[in-house]
């Protein structure tokens, strides 16, 4: 099936099988290979992109569902050749050591920080939440990071939410 | 200075295995064994050939040829027999992933059953004592009268621990591009802890001479061990693509990981500890039950740590290990130190309790002069200043030891601590270091995991070159490059290290060219105890109507050597850390008895800590420079971050409930029945 979908501000048009997740799209065919694979069931977040600005799991959005969509992957969040805040406080702080969950974190971020609104650890369910660290750790629980550098990652994306 | 591969790290630049844009590259599916033991009767293919996309299926049908003396592991499809569930029986390759896939579902494959035994238990008929554990201590050692010992006691203490299977899981599964040339090379990208091992261990399976595989690994999605050795899955591809004379890609699922890459062998673990009525040991035995498959044996060397931790003038440590129809364990994050020190420092907290002494004055006093097992002399042994300095930093003092008086709201409040060790080991390496282009080049088949190897190399060279880091380059990741090894054993940067130095001295003296290999001096060094030592704090807090633990605070104070770069080794020590609460809390892969295999297998069911699980975690380390060791005077740090700390939290539960689970992970479950 052929769809069109823009990938980090490029129009691409591709044949696909039906069966190909976006994850594979990115990876096997479109040489954006920045998203990770890390389990393919939509568990560890290794493949987050944002999808029309929302964060999603690569690996459970099927490409022929994403005709039309506007895709950001990791390779697309720097401008040009400047970094994007989360990107430059991502190295300042040390926020990863594999560095294969990294991508997913940083568009996971990058979405959240766009997205407001109370978490399951929110107090006050009516108010607009500021982002404690505890909130960060909340809304950034569905990307696992193995190598254990999650109090780096808060600092980071703390210090960017600032 | 940041990490040398952050930038490429943070932009989706940095290339992991599965990841080299290679020309007409195809993929490979494994078909794995629907039976837990037992032999294959029939392989039938036509299904599968039939497939769209398929281009061919491999197994034991017509075996491709291997060296004879390859791994049982590794010599895939050579024989009928299926040795657990979840064995590789075959691979189909297809022009895609997602055909491969599919044709993998084709292959029918016909079994003839026999009855399995998956279950490790204490009294287990076919436990004996290996030849040796991991990697080369003897299975069981002895020292003094231990009867006596305990006879003399005026407390002793008598406990079985147990720890679970337990499975690495680093955010990359394993994957492997293998590509044949024309004349027969062999170039693997695969992900791999050890690009020298990983060319030795390939090209051993085939029976062809080293010099022509070359193995490259330049970013790998974290091993803790996992991919210390290669796995069937880099065979797979290896096999296959010379089967279809094309270039092939297998990238393991998260599910496969769990049958195929090792894991840590569930323990049952006795300790017996005996003191007088000052708190001082008369007696220390560790006796271990673990498993391994009917294919490899792998004995991990979980009672060593009891050797080197206390003084006593009696001491038994013992392994006993069985033959199961499961998948062979292997290495993860601290073998042997991480379970065994888990069982000794619960035990040693009991002791304390019993003595009616402060856990971590019971430490302190019964701290060695020597090794105890061997009598060596430590290199250097700062055990008591980190428990000391973190006694005084997590405010340890005053501390009552009733369990269960601490109440806030819902919570039960507890704090406990516990040793950590892991031994300073260093393997030959060579290196080389070469003036170009107004700076050097240093080049060694090293391998940076995450662990920041590229950075720590490069301030290393700088350093005996008297230059600043930035006219330094690195080269790591590729067998064709000066052989080292491997990226484990917490020995890299010490065994790279001494290499890079040396060649870099020699380059100096040169003006344009230094070469070094530390075969010699690795031989020649003194015969000493070497290990690092850590002691780890934890406070808890445990719901007292649903079971539930909090981790408020974890406290690691190191005695490791001389710290080269202080943000990485911060960040090995939280990580490692970091595991120790998943390994103590929730880590736990499930062994199905009546089907074999593991009943969870994937991050669903199989937990690990997430960001909301890491309230607070601290480390710190003590000044130490131990010159004994290398000329950086540093001790590995990749490991002893995970070692004590599930003891920690374990003996903090404790303080907190007043109840003693003795089996990990402590669920609410285990805590409230």
């Amino acid at each position: 099936m052929e769809i069109t979908l823009r990938v980090n501000g490029s129009r691409r048009t591709v044949e696909v099988d039906p069966r190909v997740s976006l994850l594979d799209l990115l990876r096997e065919r479109l040489g954006l290979t920045g998203s990770k694979k890390g389990c393919d069931h939509g568990q560890c977040g290794a493949c987050t992109v944002l999808i029309d600005g929302r964060r999603a799991n690569a690996c459970l959005a099927l490409a022929v569902a994403q005709d039309g969509s506007d895709i950001t992957t990791v390779e697309g969040l720097a401008d040009g050749d400047r970094p994007h805040p989360l990107q430059a406080a991502f190295i300042e702080h040390d926020a990863f050591q594999c560095g294969y969950c990294t991508p997913g974190q940083l568009c996971s971020a990058a979405g959240m920080l766009a997205e407001g609104g109370p978490s399951a650890v929110t107090e006050d369910m009516a108010a607009d939440p500021a982002l404690t660290a505890e909130e960060i750790r909340e809304r950034m629980s569905g990307n696992l990071c193995r190598c254990g550098a999650y109090p780096n990652i808060v600092t980071a994306i703390a210090e960017v939410a600032r | 200075m940041t990490r040398i591969e952050g930038h490429d790290k943070v932009t989706g630049r940095a290339t992991y295995s599965a990841e080299y844009p290679i020309e007409g590259v195809t993929y490979a599916y494994p078909v794995q064994a629907g039976i837990v033991r037992g032999r294959i009767t029939s392989i039938d293919a036509a299904g599968a050939l039939a497939m769209p996309g398929a281009l061919a299926v491999l197994s034991s049908e017509d075996p491709p040829e291997l060296a004879p003396d390859a791994d049982p592991e590794l010599a895939l499809f050579q024989r009928r027999e299926v040795a657990y569930r979840g064995q590789f029986v075959a691979v189909v390759v297809a022009d895609t992933y997602e055909n491969a896939r599919a044709a993998a579902r084709e292959v029918r494959v016909t079994y003839e059953e026999d009855p399995h035994d998956v279950r490790l238990r204490g009294d287990h008929p076919g436990l004996y004592r290996p030849e040796k554990v991991n990697p080369f201590y003897p299975a069981d050692t002895e020292k003094g009268d231990l009867a006596a010992g305990l006879a003399a006691a005026a407390v002793t203490v008598d406990v079985t621990y147990t720890t679970p299977a337990v499975h690495n899981n680093p955010m990359e599964p394993h994957a492997t591009l293998a590509v044949w040339s024309g004349d027969g090379d062999l170039t693997v990208y695969d992900s791999t802890q050890g690009v020298s091992a990983a060319r030795a261990m390939i090209a051993k399976t085939l029976g062809l001479p080293a010099e022509r595989v070359r193995v490259v690994c330049r970013h790998v999605g974290g091993g803790f061990g996992s991919k210390g050795t290669i796995r069937p899955g880099t065979m797979l591809a290896v096999l296959a693509a010379r089967a279809v004379g094309r270039p092939v890609k297998v990238a393991l699922t998260r599910q496969q990981l769990f049958d195929v890459t090792g894991y840590r062998t569930p323990t049952i673990q006795r300790v017996r500890l005996g003191a007088d009525a000052d708190g001082r040991l008369t007696a220390v035995e560790h006796e271990v039950a673990e498993q391994s498959s009917t294919l490899v044996e792998f004995a991990e060397q979980t009672a060593t740590p009891a050797r080197t931790m206390y003084e006593t003038p009696a001491l038994r440590t013992a392994h006993r290990l069985v033959r199961l129809d499961v998948a062979t364990p292997s290495w993860m994050r601290a073998p042997g130190e991480c379970p065994g020190m888990y069982a000794l420092e619960s035990a040693m907290d009991e002791l304390a309790i019993a003595a009616g002494l402060d856990p971590v004055e019971l430490r302190v006093l019964n701290d060695p002069e020597t090794e105890p097992e061997s009598g060596r002399p430590f290199s250097s042994r700062n055990l008591v200043a980190c428990l000391l300095e973190g006694a005084r930093r997590f405010g340890w003092e005053g501390r009552d030891p009733t369990p269960g008086v601490r109440r806030q709201g819902r919570w039960l409040i507890g704090t406990g601590v516990a040793s950590s060790t892991y031994p300073a080991y260093r393997r030959p390496s060579q290196a080389t270091a070469t003036v170009e282009n107004g700076g050097y080049v240093v080049r060694v088949a090293a391998v940076d995991l995450g662990t920041g190897a590229r950075t720590a190399l490069t301030k290393i060279a700088a350093t005996a070159l008297g230059v600043p880091p930035d006219q330094v380059r690195i080269e790591l990741g590729d067998s064709d490059l000066p052989p080292a090894p491997l990226a484990g054993g917490s020995m890299g940067t010490a065994s790279w290290g001494s290499a890079v130095v040396a060649a870099c001295e020699e380059a100096l003296r040169d003006g344009k060219h230094g070469a070094a290999d530390t075969t010699d001096a690795i031989k020649a060094q003194q015969d000493l105890a070497r290990h690092a030592f850590g002691a780890q704090f934890a406070r808890v807090r445990v719901d007292m109507d649903t079971g539930e633990i909090r981790v408020s605070h974890l406290l690691g104070i190191f005695a490791a050597g001389r710290i080269i770069d202080e943000q990485l080794a911060m960040s090995q020590f939280v990580g490692g850390m970091t595991m120790g609460v998943g390994m103590a809390l929730m880590e736990e892969s499930v062994i199905d008895d009546e089907f074999g295999g593991f009943s969870n297998h994937d991050f669903a069911q199989y937990h690990v800590p997430v960001c909301a699980d890491i309230e607070r975690i601290d480390a710190a380390w003590i000044e130490e420079d131990d010159r004994h060791l290398n000329p950086m005077g540093a001790k590995g740090i990749g490991e002893i971050g995970i070692v004590g700390t599930a003891a920690a939290i374990g003996n903090a539960v404790y303080h907190a409930t007043g109840i003693r689970v003795r089996d990990l992970p402590i669920t609410p479950a285990r805590l409230l029945t």
